[in-house]
């Protein structure tokens, strides 16, 4: 993959000085122009760590210029989050944390994308919606496998025993990143990694540096798996509906199989994230419970921002 | 020095309110006789009745009032 196309002041300088790198070092003291600008330069970090870009030296992920403004812009990012979740409804406190949990995710009211895509969708709009969402599907999985080192016992048996799954039990063929690959291919899009990042909207990158941000930071590992946790539970249906949008537009059937097949894994992985992964990880560090919820509404608040972005840009009512 | 704990881990495992995790199976046999493959290592069995994948639940459970879930 190359680097995308600047979207102001920070990419602009930004790009410029990766590509150079490591003759250049990374200008900390430039200013995003805005929040995309900013949001774009993050996701561009964080990539770093994970496959790199053709145009950038391997080395530049461990810049101290690059780790300085990624720490600037991450910072922001979760001040955001956490004033967000500081204004939003209490969660439950039982004591009983998977029910607990499963009830605050339950209660989180959001527009549905999914709904959407079952009933009303066209076609330009379901295939635009996927170029956005291939942003999260090509690294499925990746940002929480950061998390494994940073557990006990029990949780990070459990978490390897629902990331084993999500690689495809040793099946390349069956890795869910793969199979959303041969998805898009199958509807006619281009399934090269990255390759629409230059077209989607602010939210939608920042949804996926909100998981990169939280997988990447030990600080972070119990929000990484209330995220995780809040991810699989509100999956199972509407991967059946997004199935069953696919089926109403005639669009290739590989793709609706690869939804299909997260209707029954995401049963099984809501289970495993709520009680064998964030359960445990209380029972050992009690202090971490608000930090699991926290990481559920990071994911349902960006979700939903999302959501309403998509539907502000295609003109309808959310 | 204290010895490493040994944690009790089930097979199987009945989640309140949700279905019935298996682990480890090799074909499981549904409530018409009929007899369906096991490919992966943990499924998730609906306990529910309500799902449209049985014998996999597929999430319906969570659309049930509370007191209609599964114990």
């Amino acid at each position: 993959m190359l680097l995308p196309e600047p979207r102001g002041a920070l990419t602009s300088a930004l790009f410029a000085a990766l590509r150079t790198s490591p003759r250049t070092q990374v200008d900390v003291c430039v200013e995003p122009s805005d929040l995309d600008d900013a949001t774009l330069a993050l996701w561009v970090l964080h990539e770093l760590s994970y496959r790199g870009f053709d145009d950038v030296d391997d080395a530049a992920e461990w810049d101290l210029g690059a780790l300085a403004v990624r720490r600037r812009l991450e910072d922001d990012l979760e001040r955001r989050m956490r004033e967000r979740y500081a204004a939003s409804a209490a969660r439950p406190d039982t004591g009983d944390l998977a029910a607990d949990l499963f009830t605050y995710i339950e209660q989180f009211e959001g527009p549905s994308l999914a709904r959407f895509v079952q009933t009303t969708a066209t076609r330009d709009q379901v295939l635009e919606l996927l170029k956005w969402r291939s942003i999260y599907h090509l690294k499925e999985a990746d940002p929480t496998a950061w998390v494994i080192p940073r557990l006990p016992v029990r949780a990070k048996a459990a978490l390897a025993e629902l990331q084993y799954d999500e690689y495809g039990g040793g099946n390349p063929n069956q890795l869910h990143q793969n199979l959303f690959t041969r998805g898009m291919r199958a509807v006619g899009l281009n399934e090269k990694y990255g390759r629409y990042v230059g077209e989607a909207p602010t939210e939608f990158l920042e949804m996926n540096n909100a998981l990169s941000m939280l997988g990447l930071h030990r600080r972070l590992r119990a929000a990484a798996l209330g995220h995780l946790a809040a991810f699989e539970t509100t999956s199972s249906e509407p991967s059946r509906r997004i199935a069953q949008g696919l089926r109403r537009l005639e669009l290739a059937e590989e793709l609706a199989e690869y939804y299909d097949e997260h209707v029954t894994a995401d049963a099984v992985h809501d289970q495993l994230a709520v009680r064998s992964i964030c359960g445990t990880l209380v029972d050992d560090e009690p202090d971490q419970a608000e930090e699991i919820f926290f990481g559920a509404f990071v994911c349902m608040d960006m979700e939903s921002r999302a959501a309403h972005a998509a539907f502000a840009r295609w003109g309808v009512d959310a | 020095m204290s010895e490493a704990p040994i944690y009790p881990h089930a097979d199987v495992e009945i989640c309140p309110g949700g279905p019935m995790l298996v682990r480890n199976a090799g074909a499981i046999r549904d409530a018409d006789g009929q007899v369906h493959r096991v490919d992966k290592p943990i499924v998730a069995l609906c306990r529910c009745q309500k799902s449209a994948r049985k014998p996999w639940c597929d999430g319906t459970h969570k659309l049930l009032p509370p007191e209609k879930r599964p114990q």
